[in-house]
């Protein structure tokens, strides 16, 4: 006979991609209930814990950003590997944000712009380089939504989500209820 | 006198003055039907077509329809709500509407139209267009990122001898919404005013204005746009 098992916390990752941090500050911000929180879930790869390199399979993956590089791709992948559930959150997972700014104009522009003929960097670089050494991830042609690039399940919007929307989904997504968004935490912005 | 029909709204029976714009007559029954490209006390032109709803079972926008006798009108069936949530999505995907930086956030209607839906990512793909911001006006800015035009500043806004403000150029996903730079040039701050609050978004700004109220206390911070109507 096999002792019941005590119930199984729910496994969490998170990442930031093409973001600010803003989205796990966000994420912080649930105060007092982080300590409820780890009742419920243990943390995998992720800034908080600073795992970096997914160490099991994971029940609930949270995206910060877009894809703004081949990095951000790769990471994403993962994510979508290890991950059950794939969560986007914020702005610049759900459309790219302000990374996504780039997007209206030819990357060519931008590099030239950022690292020959910006006011910060006119005279500076005097070897006119673009850094392109095969370690730095190479950037893609414009900035993609999370769900442009791997299926995402579910999307919480806001620059960054609100707390207690971060909060309302974790639960829901931990004790399996679905979630009826507050119109106070649905936002944008 | 005015003479009234009777009609029939979402099953119940309602009363109107003939020729009442539909949109209009529902808001007096209490019953919201949302819009966009509509504003009070300029002539509707149906071109968004987020206010349609079936009249005698066939589709029709209900800012371009007038209330007639024995007319039966279904504002809300779950399909109806699909295809606004879906007119919506299409606006956010066609221009580039970045609300963390817009000085309209949390006063915008295609926003608030948005968090109505419960709008997350567009079920279409974005097409980051190459627009740009008319900044050179000495009153206006238009930004034509945010456009999704409407319309209603063509519509609404005219200077003091009755001339136009702003004028649309180029035709189907090429349009654009031009402000006339001789008549801009001469507009003082109360038609400035008039011309950003006829926008629905944040596509005509004054300059100098914006981010003045605090988040939080904005028109659609706590209560889901079409609140005002009440049942």
């Amino acid at each position: 006979m096999t002792a019941k098992a005590p119930r199984a916390r729910k496994i969490v990752a998170t990442t930031s991609l093409a973001g600010c941090f803003g989205c796990h500050m966000s994420l912080l911000d649930i105060d007092e209930r982080i300590l409820d929180l780890i009742e419920l879930v243990e943390f995998n790869k992720s800034p908080i814990d600073d795992i970096k390199t997914f160490t099991k399979e994971c029940d609930i993956g949270l995206i910060e950003g877009g894809c703004c590089n081949d990095e951000n791709v790769h990471v994403l992948t993962e994510f979508r590997r290890h991950c059950k559930t794939l969560v986007a959150f914020g702005e610049c997972a759900l459309m790219g944000g302000l990374p996504a700014l780039r997007n209206f104009l030819p990357l060519k522009e931008c590099l030239e712009e950022a690292y020959l003929n910006g006011p910060t960097v006119a005279g500076e670089n005097p070897g006119r380089i673009i850094p392109h050494d095969p370690d730095i991830p190479k950037i893609l042609n414009r900035v993609y939504p999370c769900h442009e690039v791997v299926k995402i399940d579910y999307f919480l919007p806001g620059c960054p989500p609100s707390a207690d929307l971060i909060w309302d989904a974790l639960v829901a997504l931990v004790t399996g209820k679905e979630l009826e968004p507050q119109y106070r935490t649905f936002k944008f912005d | 006198m005015a003479s009234f029909v009777r009609y029939t709204l979402d099953g119940k029976t309602c009363l109107a003055e003939e020729g009442t714009q539909l949109v209009a007559a529902a808001r007096d029954s209490g019953v919201y039907i949302p819009t966009l490209c509509n504003h009070p006390g300029i002539p509707p032109k149906g071109s968004c077509r987020i206010c349609t709803v079936l009249v005698n079972g066939i589709p029709q926008t209900a800012c371009t329809t007038k209330v007639v006798e024995d007319m039966n009108v279904t504002t809300g069936t779950p399909e109806l709500e699909a295809f606004r949530k879906a007119v919506v999505e299409i606006l956010f995907a066609e221009g580039n509407h970045l609300c963390p930086s817009c000085e309209r956030s949390g006063n915008c209607e295609l926003q608030a139209l948005a968090y109505r839906y419960r709008v997350t990512v567009p079920h279409f793909p974005y097409l980051f267009p190459k627009r740009d911001v008319e900044a050179w006006h000495p009153k206006l800015v238009k930004d034509h990122n945010r456009c999704i035009q409407c319309k209603r500043c063509i519509r609404g806004i005219h200077n003091a001898e009755g001339k136009a403000l702003f004028a649309f150029g180029k035709r189907g996903d090429k349009v654009v919404i031009n402000i006339d730079p001789d008549t801009s040039r001469d507009i003082g701050d109360e038609l400035a005013q008039q011309a950003m609050d006829i926008c629905p978004v944040g596509a005509i700004l004054r300059k100098g204005k914006g981010f003045d109220v605090p988040i939080g206390r904005r028109r659609y911070d706590r209560e889901p746009i079409g609140s005002e109507v009440k049942p």
